[in-house]
């Protein structure tokens, strides 16, 4: 098999396995499966920049609350239909993350962290100031009978699962062929040596905003998908908390890999799952056991099976 | 002129690493900057491709003034550059080291840059490491690498900083030899350290010391002048 072979058997395997998950899993997990799946597509956007580009933003939350806000407003407030509002997140999070990305990438290292941190802790203080419309901290539920899509029910499990799914699959088939594309191969050329990309002509800053926004309208359709399945909206997923934890799932899973997003969520949440319902103190535990994911698997689940035995992982 | 220069100046803080510089390169030429350590070459190199912002002066590329391009337009204009300390995509195949270089110019067309990356590979004898990471070739492999992607550019001027710098002799040789077939293709802008070298390829010689222009001269007139064993040797006439 070729590379690209393997690839794709590895891709639609494991959306093969998750479309027959559901009807095997219990509700519980399926339950926590959908959750997983979207929260994966909120990683994958961020493994563009952080994995690919070699970009580390600690400002992700406010692309993810842009899409977020983008669709629950709209529903919320102006009673749209979820379709019309979906792309009104797309485009809410396309045009966050075009302005963000155009001034932060005057920083680098350390100031790019810095300032992307700022950006979001801008944002999530504009949605409690506009308290009259968001809710703040507290946030606002969509009612149940606005979250229907051509007939389906949104809130339905099997329904839920099966929208996560799709657009869980759409997501990574697009990293998959994203990650063979010229533009991926550039952005891999950029993460490795910079100054050599633009040495070789390519225009760096350019390719590093569209990197950005790319990143920022997969996360900000993370979070239109989350708000709009889980039927709420709300200022702590604004918060640096929902900035720091897609960089903990990638690099658990695996940076710079297609699935590494997926299995490091998946892993996070059962982790979390499992150490709360042993103790209270669970975070000593998620902590233990993520220094021990650093020292043994300083790649990530995904990135240390590729190192050590298949180099084709995508 | 495929490259003029013009007054072109460089000053850190207020120290001059280049002063006035006038500077042609002729279509075709291939042409060595020397002069001892600390002369300017690097920073007037610099300079030309746009890595190193001039204080003033003018650079002019094929007749078009280029002095406020940045380095990637001028790239794409069709010059090509080597690091003098060996820049090359560690994590990334050999194969996809080139493959980048070729793609930004040869764009979506897959079949071509195929082409091209094959044809360099060829060229530098490198084909049977094309699936290796750049990271473990041998530095001289590496330094190859780095002008095999300056050649899947297919560059109207290709500028090599310090290109034998830490090769064996033999691998010396071996760039002579590459020198030489290139010299019909592009016109080369070398600046090299290995006397050796730049008699052996260069056409014409430009001389720095101090950040000036000493001397311009085909190799043998370098050699008999009196001005460069000096700045050279730090003595009179040898």
């Amino acid at each position: 098999m070729t590379n690209t072979a393997k690839s794709n058997t590895l891709h639609f395997g494991l959306l093969f396995f998750l479309a027959i998950a559901f009807l095997v899993l219990p509700e519980y997990h399926s339950g926590n499966l959908a959750r997983i799946m979207i929260l994966a597509i909120y990683a994958m956007g961020y493994n563009v920049l952080f994995g690919y580009t070699g970009l580390l933003s600690l400002g992700h939350a406010l692309f993810f609350s842009a899409g977020m806000y983008g669709l629950g407003l709209t529903m919320h407030l102006n009673g749209w239909t979820p379709a019309p509002a979906f792309v009104v997140a797309l485009l809410t999070s396309t045009i966050v993350a075009a302005i963000v990305g155009f001034l932060v990438l005057r920083t680098t290292g350390v100031a790019f962290m810095i300032v992307t941190l700022m950006f979001a802790q801008a944002g999530y203080l504009t949605i409690l100031y506009f308290g009259t419309y968001t809710r703040g901290d507290e946030g606002f539920a969509l009612q149940q009978a606005t979250r229907q899509l051509i007939g389906f029910d949104l809130t339905n499990p099997s329904v839920r699962y099966y929208t996560a799914l799709i657009l869980f699959s759409v997501v990574l088939l697009l990293l998959a062929y994203l990650v063979r594309s010229p533009f991926g191969r550039t952005l891999v050329a950029i993460r490795e040596n910079e100054e050599r990309a633009k040495m070789l002509g390519y225009n760096v800053t350019a390719i590093k905003l569209q990197a950005v926004i790319l990143s920022g309208v997969i996360s900000g359709a993370s979070g239109a998908a989350y708000a709009l399945l889980f039927g709420y909206a709300g200022a702590t997923f604004a918060t640096v908390q929902y900035s720091i934890l897609p960089l903990l799932w990638v690099l658990v899973g695996g940076a710079g890999t297609t699935t590494g997003a997926f299995f490091g969520v998946l892993f996070m949440t059962y982790l979390i799952d499992y150490a709360s319902g042993q103790t209270n103190a669970y975070l000593i535990v998620v902590g233990l056991v993520l220094v021990a994911v650093t020292l043994f698997l300083p790649h990530g689940i995904v990135g240390t099976l590729r190192n050590k035995y298949a180099g084709w992982l995508p | 002129m495929i490259l003029s220069t013009c007054g072109l100046t460089k000053a850190y803080a207020g120290v001059a690493a280049n002063t006035d510089i006038d500077f042609d390169l002729p279509v075709g030429q291939t042409r060595a900057i020397i002069g001892p350590n600390g002369a300017g070459k690097s920073t007037f190199v610099g300079m030309v491709c746009g890595r190193i912002p001039a204080t003033r002066g003018n650079v002019s590329f094929d007749g078009t003034d280029i002095t406020t391009m940045a380095a990637h337009e001028r790239i794409r204009k069709g010059m090509a550059y080597t690091f003098q300390i060996t820049s090359v995509f560690q994590g990334l195949s050999v194969r996809e080291n080139i493959n980048l270089a070729a793609r930004r110019r040869l764009g979506k067309n897959k079949l071509a840059v195929t082409r091209k990356t094959d044809e360099i590979l060829q060229r530098l004898n490198i084909a049977n490491r094309s699936d290796q990471l750049a990271s473990n070739l041998s530095y001289g492999h590496q330094r190859i690498l780095e002008i095999g992607m300056g050649l899947a550019q297919d560059p109207r001027l290709f500028i090599l900083d310090e290109p034998t710098q830490g090769l064996a002799e033999s691998e010396v040789d071996d760039f002579n030899q590459l020198m030489k077939s290139m010299d019909a293709e592009t016109t080369i802008l070398l600046i090299e350290h290995n006397m050796n070298v730049v008699m052996a390829v260069a056409e014409y010689i430009t001389v720095l010391d101090q950040g000036m222009v000493l001397a311009n001269g085909t190799p043998e007139e370098i050699r008999a002048n009196t001005a460069v064993q000096e700045a050279y040797l730090g003595t009179g006439h040898g």
